[in-house]
């Protein structure tokens, strides 16, 4: 049984990348481009060691955005509301850093917190108004991105939180002194974040939380059923609310690899678009901490070769469109597989009853 | 959950009839109007009724119109459509291509043809396959942003390097309404109390107008008559509140699904070749900003009806329209949205029910305080005044939302 899951559980997003693979070939081929140079550019281009660097950077972006997106699937959640949540996080860790004079230590770890405080309470509105008022969180959530990115713009006005440095048109906030700020480490040519190591213990905390802790058996109960959660004395909407903040928090978070180590301060340059990575992430990485790395490591490897692609005369957006048919047919893949287990299931079913009823004759 | 319960114990048979007869709708629209001369004579602020505004408003409105009927049509049969900013992207994308190519009116057939299509993918995902549907629409969001990209680098000519804008297309002929037009304005530079005011809305409503507005106007009420009137109207609501029931009745609700689905993309797909092709002549990259989904945020603001979702677009346009011409505008409209307010409280109080007036009482005072308080609103909190709104509707309004109980929800033929 267990086998079968594991098959089944590789089989899918292997389906599922052959197949978006095909559709791409052939989009190419329509384009008049041979699909295997290409594929062949990306790839030598995509594991330079200089490149590699950026993407595990990269990655870890998208991991801490992955894993907030499963910690709320696990719930039947579907936080889309992480772009505002991930906003909220490195805006308010970047004004709170650049404001307070810490230790080093201590100071990043302000940061940190406030950060994850920032996301969670705004994953709150979502999570009171889907507990208490009943409402989709999935329409909620889409509201409050927007309402996010409105409040930021506006508190980055210039005679509020921001500044103009000279010589730039961008408006950041004030950047966070030296002790606030996260060595980087050399790797190949590059520097990478020493981020990814919070990132790391964040993957490694959600799969003890979810596996090992009462609270992570509950979620799941919850997740899997509402009412037999409740009926045997779990506090489900309390789960669900405590659940939407948990995953904002870690959403939160998304930001600060760049925040802590590279920019110093938040602009309106920080890209957005995390909710729907996010969200992609952990379906092509069934919430699984492992999973959910290898589908990051696969985004930004896709999106830091996508450039190359200009000098073989394709768009680079093709990536764009090849994400999307990947989570397509991940998505489509497990619906089918899950048709399939559910029909030999009330095969052997079927066929243990007709044994009892020989039996008992 | 919680709303299902309440709903049903809830009457509220005083104030509702205060909204149903046609009478009194007039009434408190001219009410409203009445209200708005008041302030604007008072502020002195004439941008609000000027016939500028009201043309604008109508421009702004008809993409936020055509992505809400969108939405409604998908959600009354129970399919929720999160892909209408991608399905909208497909039309803004076509429209211009092949408005380009063949003359604007091609380019609006060919964003018809296409927005049925993606409609039909979702349906065949959503429907058929049976996969999530916010997953779906979210991919198809992905997909449209990605692939209009990707085709404007291979088919568009580079403008000096710049290929994220499309070549320009002719332009729709517009027309103004002989006769009325004229004495609207005339009206209108009288400078008479309330008189004029009307007089300089409607003139922006008659002057220069396109033609593809009125015909897109006219869904309204088809899709108002086809909900309420009509078989398969009957149907597709019955379809989006209880598929099981339907099916046991002999409707083939999966028909069902994927006739309103892929109506509600060539909807959202029209309303985005109305934005390259009427409200400017190109396609720009980001055009639609989001429009799909404040499209969706004004079927919740509009209760899942077409009248509904009309009002809800109307306002929201409204308010882009005062932001992008002059955003002083916006206090007057505050000051406005709290004489409303006031007004409600002391409708409510009459009425004892002191809970609705309580908070009517309290946001206008909380209009009375941004008034005095705040100078100019910033322009980005305008922005989003729809999906703060939206928010607001949902946060204290919930219960007296009725939107299509399965919408939403997965649904297999022949299981539970």
């Amino acid at each position: 049984m267990k086998k079968d899951r594991i098959f089944w559980g590789t089989v899918a997003p292997l389906a599922a990348l052959v197949s978006s693979l095909f559709l791409v070939s052939a989009i190419l081929i329509l384009r008049g481009a041979n699909p295997i140079t290409i594929f062949q550019v990306m790839i030598s281009y995509g594991f330079e060691p200089r490149n590699l660097v950026s993407e595990l950077n990269q990655t870890v972006s998208y991991y801490l955005a992955g894993v907030a997106a499963a910690i709320g699937f696990k719930m039947l959640l579907f936080n889309i509301g992480i772009d505002g949540q991930y906003r909220m996080g490195a805006f308010f860790g970047a004004v709170v850093g650049a404001a307070v004079s810490l230790p080093p230590v201590l100071h990043v770890l302000l940061i940190v917190i406030t950060a994850m405080l920032a996301g969670g309470l705004w994953a709150a509105i979502a999570g009171y108004l889907k507990v208490r008022r009943g409402v989709s969180e999935v329409i909620s959530n889409i509201m409050l991105n927007f309402i996010a990115a409105a409040i930021i713009a506006f508190l980055l006005g210039e005679d509020l939180l921001g500044i103009l440095p000279e010589g730039s048109q961008n408006v950041q906030t004030r950047p966070i002194p030296l002790s606030g700020q996260m060595p980087t480490f050399k790797l190949f040519d590059g520097e990478i974040y020493s981020f990814i190591f919070v990132a790391i213990f964040v993957g490694i905390a959600y799969w003890i939380m979810l596996n090992k802790t009462v609270f992570g058996f509950n979620l799941r109960a919850t997740g899997l059923s509402f009412r037999a959660a409740r009926s045997s004395g779990v506090n489900a909407p309390g789960m669900i609310f405590i659940t939407t903040v948990l995953s904002g928090a870690i959403a939160g978070l998304v930001g600060l690899g760049t925040l802590l180590s590279d920019t110093h301060s938040y602009s309106m340059a920080f890209p957005s678009g995390f909710a729907f990575t996010g969200l992609s992430l952990a379906l092509l990485g069934r919430n699984h901490p492992v999973g959910i790395f290898f589908a990051a490591f696969l985004w930004s490897f896709l999106e830091r070769a996508a450039p190359v692609l200009e000098y073989e005369g394709v768009p680079p957006e093709i990536v764009i469109v090849m994400q999307g048919t990947i989570v397509l047919s991940i998505v489509v893949a497990y619906e089918v597989v899950a048709r399939i287990n559910l029909r030999q299931q009330q095969r052997a079913v079927g066929k243990a009853n007709v044994e009892l009823v020989k039996e008992s004759k | 959950m919680a709303t299902d319960t309440k709903k049903e114990v809830k009457a509220p048979s005083k104030v509702k009839s205060l909204f149903k007869s046609p009478a009194r709708i007039t009434l408190m629209i001219a009410g409203l109007f009445f209200i708005l001369a008041l302030v604007e004579s008072l502020t002195g602020a004439t941008d609000i009724s000027s016939p500028g505004t009201s043309g604008a408003t109508l421009r702004f409105a008809i993409p936020l119109l055509m992505a809400g009927l969108g939405g409604l049509w998908a959600e009354r049969a129970g399919v929720i459509n999160i892909g209408l900013e991608g399905m909208m992207i497909v039309g803004t994308w076509t429209a211009a291509w092949f408005g380009y190519l063949h003359g604007p009116l091609m380019g609006f057939v060919a964003a018809a043809i296409f927005g049925l299509a993606s409609g039909f993918f979702h349906a065949i995902l959503t429907v058929k396959i049976g996969i999530d549907q916010a997953v779906s629409g979210l991919a198809i969001n992905l997909i449209a942003a990605g692939g209009a990209r990707y085709l404007s680098g291979v088919f568009f000519p580079p403008v000096g390097g710049d290929r994220t804008v499309s070549p320009p297309v002719d332009s729709f002929p517009t027309f103004t309404i002989p006769v009325i037009a004229p004495i609207l304005e005339k009206i209108d530079s009288q400078n008479i109390f309330f008189i004029s005011n009307l007089a300089g809305i409607l003139h922006g409503l008659t002057k220069d107008v396109s033609l593809v507005t009125i015909a897109l106007l006219l869904l309204v009420p088809l899709t108002s008559w086809i909900l309420w009137r009509s078989k398969f109207g009957l149907r597709m609501r019955f379809s989006g509140e209880n598929p099981m029931a339907a099916e046991s009745l002999g409707i083939n609700v999966y028909r069902i699904r994927y006739i309103a689905i892929s109506v509600s993309g060539m909807l959202a797909s029209l309303g985005g070749a109305y934005l390259a092709l009427v409200a400017s002549s190109v396609y720009r990259e980001g055009q639609t900003a989001g429009r799909g989904f404040i499209g969706l945020a004004t079927v919740i603001f509009g209760n899942w009806r077409p009248g509904g979702v009309f009002a809800g677009s109307i306002l929201f346009g409204f308010t882009d329209a005062l932001r992008v011409r002059q955003s002083e505008s916006v206090m007057s409209l505050i000051m406005v949205a709290g004489i409303v307010a006031l007004v409600l409280s002391i409708f409510y109080s009459i009425n004892r029910r002191w809970k609705p007036g309580l908070i009517s009482g309290s946001l206008a005072l909380v209009a009375w305080w941004i008034h005095q308080r705040v100078d100019v609103i910033p322009q980005e909190f305008v922005t989003v005044f729809p999906n703060f709104a939206t928010l607001i509707v949902l946060t204290f309004l919930a219960q007296r939302l009725t939107p299509p109980a399965m919408a939403g929800m997965p649904y297999r033929r022949g299981s539970e």
